[in-house]
């Protein structure tokens, strides 16, 4: 159990900046997911954290040590790749043994670990094979294992589930989040899959070209999306946006004026912005409610049938277009015309700079 | 599903057709490469049953095994065969070892590491008669060469390395011949190591000794052993190297059994004898290919 604290750590590729000071600080027992869109940087964050890269500038701590130039087998860490990065020489147990053998751990310890963690893993009955002869998820298990036996003060996981397939990773997801309760282990998990980020983390650190957007539990990000970035990236299909013109506002709210005319009163506070201003108005597909008449119309032109939901993709006048989630039984048709209630509570608005307004009421679960 | 039943016989038929084709095709080049090599060597058999000495044409006739005989219980034969032992298991340890160091070396990121590994492939482009001169004449030639040269400069009595150690100067010219194709094979084999399963060696706590204990040199053992195998196949016939720099001598202390085939013929014209020599060294070859290939197919396997 360890805390780990970054102190605006850069990293310089040649001339290119990867990293561009990022500070951080990670509790005890904390889950946090790095999450972004490819080439932002997350994985090699992980790897500076891990001692793979060097740091070119910053401080990294863990449990208040500077690691900076620790070796990687010192840091108290244990990783587990994309991968995998077993050794395929060596058979399941040699595999989780490898680390413990170096660290001069004595044979009867070592056998004693490995049958525990093997039990907890499932993995007893495959100890002598090799792991070529395993499928993926037997796989994956045994490079949870060869990290869990050395006991590391965190762990480090990257992308571990993408090489699986999605039924395989839905149950991994669930087993490797029932570990993380059972172990305690302060635990930085790489990934793009929106679904893990949301139901493991405790912590999401949204990022985006080597800064980091935004730090917060998931149902923050999903309510309270700092900026046009986060709210685009967290949640899937992803916010739709209008763009509007500011008219006012006051404690209580902010008024816009929808391209069609159609004004909007939306609960977020907006000290200091002029009237006539450009804004953009969010609403997450779920938020959108169907209307046969009335503002905000547009013609349906794509119907996905989900089965529980259904999404209707209606193309506004202005070219747009607007994803709607409704009920899987919709009767909706397409080519049909059909007008978007946009219930202002669950309106974003964003200002020119991309930054959110700041909401006049935090959603319950976001506290 | 109808149709598929009703079509499958002319089917099997049609693949049939295609495979004695393609026998037909193929028959040619069997056929030359059969004649090209079974020609010789049943020539050979043939001679090594005759007495057949180019300078004594009034013994001639079929001789049964006393060709075979003379060569056993010869001493220069037993000599020979050690001597060709001797190089191959000398080369070998030599070129691999150090070409496993190489490889592990030349795959690290340093100033030049282009030019360098030009630099360490070159000499396997030699062809060996030259390479040798070059060591007899240019490096260790007792009077003009580098390394007595070099020797003098700091006041010490060169070593005339040929004729006191003719057979280990031998093995060292060859070695230095194949240490290229070795590095290059070996060199090509470590970069194919996965980048991620050395860095969680490296997680684990491996330090750079443990990682080339326990990580590359498992990944290794296959690149080593096709390396074995083809290098042994070369060097039981060294010849070159041998007739130019020591003509394997002094007496026969450096001659492998592919010279003293030779100087059988055609220094001492004895064809008979030469023939048995060359059976012999078949034979042995093949007794080497049967346990090489087995190990390496076994690796291979793995
Ligand atoms: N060794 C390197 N040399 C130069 N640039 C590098 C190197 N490694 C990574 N980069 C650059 O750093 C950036 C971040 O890479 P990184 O692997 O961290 O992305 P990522 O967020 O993990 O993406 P993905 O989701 O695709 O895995 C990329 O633009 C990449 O081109
Ligand atoms: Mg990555």
């Amino acid at each position: 159990m360890a805390t780990v604290e970054l102190k605006n750590l850069r990293k310089t590729y040649l001339t290119e900046e990867i990293i561009k000071g990022i500070s951080l600080s990670i509790e005890e027992r904390e889950f946090v997911v790095f999450v972004g869109p490819s080439g932002c940087g997350k994985s090699t964050l992980l790897r500076m954290i891990a001692g793979l890269e060097d740091i070119t500038s910053g401080d990294l701590l863990i449990d208040g040590h500077r690691m900076n130039d620790v070796e990687p087998g010192k840091r108290g860490l244990a990783m587990v790749f994309q991968s995998y990065a077993l050794y395929p020489h060596m058979n399941v147990y040699k595999n989780m043994e490898f680390g413990l053998k170096l660290s001069g751990m004595p044979e009867a310890e070592r056998r004693a670990k490995i049958e525990h963690v093997a039990r907890t893993l499932q993995l007893e009955p495959y100890l002598n094979h090799k792991p070529g002869q395993l499928s993926g998820g037997q796989r994956q298990r045994v490079a949870i294992g060869r990290a869990i036996v050395r006991n590391p003060k965190v762990f480090l996981f990257d992308e571990p589930l993408s090489n699986l397939d999605a039924a395989l990773r839905g149950q991994m997801r669930v087993e490797l989040s029932a570990l993380h309760r059972k172990l305690g282990a302060t635990t930085i998990y790489v990934t793009h899959d929106q679904v893990e980020a949301m139901t493991m983390a405790d912590k999401i650190v949204v990022l985006q070209k080597g800064v980091v957007e935004q730090i917060g539990s998931p149902l923050e990000l999903y309510h309270h999306p700092r900026n046009l970035f986060v709210a685009r990236f967290i949640g899937s299909p992803p916010m739709n946006f209008f763009s509007a013109i500011f008219q006012g506002g006051d404690a209580a709210g902010s008024s816009v004026q929808l391209r069609d005319g159609s004004s909007l009163y939306v609960p977020v506070t907006s000290p200091g912005l002029l009237p006539g201003t450009k804004v953009t108005v969010g609403i997450r597909p779920e938020h959108v409610e169907l209307a046969s008449s009335g503002p905000n119309s547009g013609v349906v032109e794509v119907i996905e049938r989900l089965g529980a939901i259904t999404l209707v993709h209606v193309r506004m006048p202005d070219g747009e277009i607007i994803v709607v989630q409704t009920d899987g039984a919709a009767l909706t048709d397409v080519d049909t015309r059909v007008s978007l209630t946009l219930p202002p509570h669950n309106c974003h608005l964003f200002a020119p700079d991309g930054l959110a307004f700041e909401a006049c009421h935090r959603h319950p679960l976001a506290a | 599903m109808q149709a598929v039943l009703e079509h499958s016989p002319p089917a099997g038929a049609t693949a049939r057709t295609t495979k004695r084709t393609g026998f037909l095709l193929l028959s040619p080049s069997v056929l030359i490469l059969l004649v090209w090599s079974i020609v010789p060597l049943v020539m050979t058999l043939w001679y090594s049953l005759q007495n057949y000495n180019l300078v004594d044409p009034t013994l001639h006739g079929f001789a049964g095994l006393d060709n075979y005989w003379y060569l056993l219980t010869d001493p220069d034969f037993l000599h020979s065969l050690l001597n060709t032992l001797v190089l191959v298991a000398g080369v070998l340890i030599i070129s691999v070892g150090g070409g496993t160091l190489l490889a592990v070396l030349y795959d690290q990121e340093f100033f030049g590491r282009g030019i360098a590994r030009i630099m360490v492939i070159s000499p396997f482009f030699i062809m060996p008669t030259v390479s040798a001169l070059l060591w007899k004449n240019l490096m260790l030639h007792p009077i003009y060469g580098v390394y007595s040269a070099m020797m003098r400069a700091v006041g010490l009595t060169p070593i005339d390395w040929l004729a006191r150690f003719p057979l280990m100067t031998v093995m060292m010219i060859v070695a230095w011949e194949w240490l290229p194709f070795a590095v290059l094979i070996l060199l090509t084999a470590v970069q194919s190591l996965d980048g991620e399963q050395r860095e969680a060696a490296r997680m684990d706590g491996a330090g750079p000794i443990a990682r080339f204990r326990y990580i590359i040199l498992p990944h290794l053992g296959r690149a080593i052993s096709v390396v074995v195998m083809i290098e042994t196949i070369y060097l039981l016939t060294i010849f070159a190297e041998i007739s130019v720099t020591t003509a394997g001598g002094p007496g026969v202390a450096s001659t492998n059994l592919a010279y003293l085939i030779y100087s059988r013929a055609l220094l001492q014209f004895d064809v008979g004898g030469a023939s048995a020599g060359g059976v012999v060294a078949i034979v042995i070859a093949n007794i080497v290919a049967i346990f090489l290939v087995r190990a390496v197919a076994r690796n291979l396997e793995a």
